[in-house]
């Protein structure tokens, strides 16, 4: 955590960071020392062929995975060092997760969705329906807030989705491939509240596509290649 | 969020209601079944301690022979008249002695027939068996020394033979004696063991025995004790005064026995407490047959939401939060199946006392034990599948389909 007088350190910080799964001759590398950095307010997107090691170089962004060697620093704190249940509490304080398959919870409304990280935070039944009504709004769902995931269009799940993500006010939304199950108009209706978000609320986003018209979006673009990073640069929205 | 958990758990159960009952139909059954059985067996119990009251503490049996496994009671010899004179005449403490004979024969008025049986005995009958009459008289003297067939009637004879007539003044054939019903008893009801008392015919036993039996036996002897006097007295002195009589010398067993009724009730009571005690701990093993049904179910449904266990890991539920989701669950699952075996078992109890004519007694403690063996089985078995549950990889869990 940041003290005074010095700077605050990044926000993520990749140092020599590998990832191997398996052992011994079945042994394989996902993530070759890896160093990355990203700062607060930016609005990233990770690209690359499958089996590249972005989604591995998500899973540990995410502090859902640790690195077998190198160290991961989110906002200073080694997460390599830190154990399953504190993993877990630094996640539901600063990380909000959107993915591909939406994930939203069946037979459940709009609302209840949005509300469910606040349970588990232990947030009064008036506060939390207060707060996700407000994060529904801000995705544009107002008048939705009862249906069920089965009423609603892909589009308008995805942002139930995002609704979840951020209703907790985190310093980070990881996105994997939130436009992989849309078409392009829904497609373009997420990205441009990505954008929305990242600008509006600071919110750092970090997005795995392998779309170029959906990574056009972020403002820096980041290339894996067989577990390295092969490109990282500005992107033209950027420029 | 424990209200949120039991929130949640009521979302999954009603999600899936018909899986959920199947699940929780062991508890029912068990828990059923247990409160059944020992709301039964309570009120037997409870009717035989009314009857042991209503019978009076003081009444002794004396039987000939010996009752017991291995033992021949038929070869022995019955009592006769002047057996029962001596034990009128040496026993204290002593309010009644009567003699007892017994057949069963059919018992005919104008077109109505009824087998019955008919007791010869005489008027300390009514004392000993602490009986009033309803109707007419009982048996005078002189009647009972000249043998004269006169009957005193119980209130089921009179209902088959008479219907709404009255039958103090008719004559009834038993066997083949004509026979002045001269008394009707009052109501007795069913004794612990389900015969009806009511369904019965009393004439003096000397008539009995000349003209029914053929013979002089008498086959048990009544005798009642006065209030406060020590049966177990009474009983030794019966036993000393009939070894003499019956020239039983020392260190040979008795060819009769005396046996107080109120030991035989409470000997009956008891059995019946450990059968229903028995029946009650096989009821409990299909309780944890219910409960492993439970944790079946719950690791099936642990697999099967592998997916949304993984999503809310990933959107902030700690490892404590998921187990104590699925414990809540198994444990709401269960007590719903306690619940629902509490109101069965009671519904089958009032049934079924009612159908034994024994009083409906509920225990609070049997169905607090019911309702929190339940709770504890759901928690028992429920831990196995929320541990797993809490344990998933969220990464792994994400991509499960």
């Amino acid at each position: 955590m940041p003290r005074d007088g010095e700077p605050p350190p990044p926000l993520i910080a990749f140092e020599g960071v590998s990832k191997v799964f398996g052992t011994g001759l079945a042994a394989v590398p996902a993530l070759n020392a890896v160093d990355l950095r990203i700062d607060r307010g930016e609005f990233v997107a990770i690209m690359g062929p499958s089996g590249s090691g972005k989604s591995t170089a998500m899973n540990i962004l995410g502090c859902l995975d640790t690195p077998t060697s190198g160290t991961y620093r989110f906002m200073g704190v080694d997460v390599g060092r830190l154990d399953r249940r504190r993993r877990a509490l630094l996640r539901r304080r600063y990380l909000g997760f959107v993915f591909q398959g939406f994930n939203l919870l069946a037979r459940t409304s709009a609302v209840e969705n949005v509300e469910l990280p606040l349970i588990y935070r232990g947030m009064a039944p008036a506060e939390r329906r207060r707060l996700a009504l407000g994060a529904l709004a801000r995705v544009g769902l107002e008048g939705r807030e009862d249906h069920t995931p089965g009423e609603l269009s892909g589009g308008q799940q995805q942002r139930v989705a995002i609704a979840r993500a951020t209703v907790t006010d985190p310093a980070v939304l990881l996105a994997d491939e939130p436009t992989g199950n849309l078409d392009t108009r829904m497609s373009l209706e997420i990205m441009n509240l990505l954008v929305r978000l990242n600008r509006e609320q600071g919110i750092t986003v970090i997005m795995v596509t392998h779309e170029p018209d959906m990574a056009a979006f972020a403002r820096r673009i980041i290339r894996f290649v067989d577990g390295r990073i092969d490109s990282d640069a500005p992107s033209e929205r950027a420029a | 969020m424990l209200l949120e958990a039991v929130k949640l758990a009521l979302q999954a159960i009603r999600r899936n209601a018909l899986r959920s009952f199947l699940t929780v139909l062991g508890i029912i059954i068990g828990v059923g079944a247990v409160i059944a059985m020992v709301t039964v067996g309570n009120g037997t119990t409870a009717r035989i301690t009314a009857d042991l009251a209503k019978l009076g503490t003081n009444l002794l049996f004396v039987l000939p022979g010996q009752v017991g496994p291995g033992r021949a009671s038929s070869d022995a010899r019955s009592f006769n008249s002047r057996d029962i004179e001596a034990m009128r005449a040496q026993l204290r403490g002593v309010q009644a002695v009567a003699p007892i004979a017994q057949k069963s024969v059919a018992v005919i008025y104008g077109t109505e027939n009824r087998n019955t049986v008919v007791t010869g005995t005489d008027s300390a009958y009514f004392v000993a068996q602490d009986w009033a009459l309803a109707r007419g008289r009982g048996f005078f003297e002189g009647e009972e020394r000249a043998g004269r067939a006169a009957c005193v009637i119980g209130q089921t004879v009179r209902e088959k033979l008479f219907g709404s007539a009255d039958p103090i003044g008719q004559d009834i054939r038993v066997h083949n004696v004509s026979c002045e019903v001269i008394g009707l008893l009052e109501a007795k009801g069913q004794s612990s063991f389900g015969t009806d008392l009511d369904d019965t015919v009393l004439m003096p036993i000397r008539a009995f025995q000349r003209r029914i039996a053929g013979n002089m036996d008498i086959m048990r002897v009544y005798v009642s004790a006065r209030n406060g006097v020590d049966t177990a007295k009474v009983q030794t002195d019966i036993e000393r005064l009939l070894r003499e009589r019956r020239n039983i010398t020392t260190g040979k067993e008795d060819d009769f026995s005396v046996r107080d009724m109120k030991q035989v009730v409470q000997a009956t009571a008891g059995a019946t407490a450990v059968l229903t005690g028995l029946l009650g701990a096989v009821a409990a093993v299909s309780l944890l047959v219910g409960g492993i049904g439970i944790m079946n179910i719950m690791l099936v449904s642990v697999t099967e939401r592998t997916r949304e266990i993984g999503i809310r890991l990933a959107i902030g539920a700690l490892e404590e939060q998921v187990l104590l989701q699925f414990l809540v669950e198994a444990m709401v699952l269960s007590l719903f199946g306690g619940i629902i075996g509490i109101l069965l078992g009671l519904g089958l109890a009032v049934l079924a006392t009612a159908a034994l004519n024994v009083p409906f007694l509920v225990d609070p403690f049997i169905i607090l034990v019911a309702f929190g063996f339940s709770a504890m089985v759901g928690v028992v078995f429920g831990y196995v599948p929320a541990r797993r549950a809490a344990h998933l990889d969220p990464i792994q869990a994400l991509r499960h389909e």
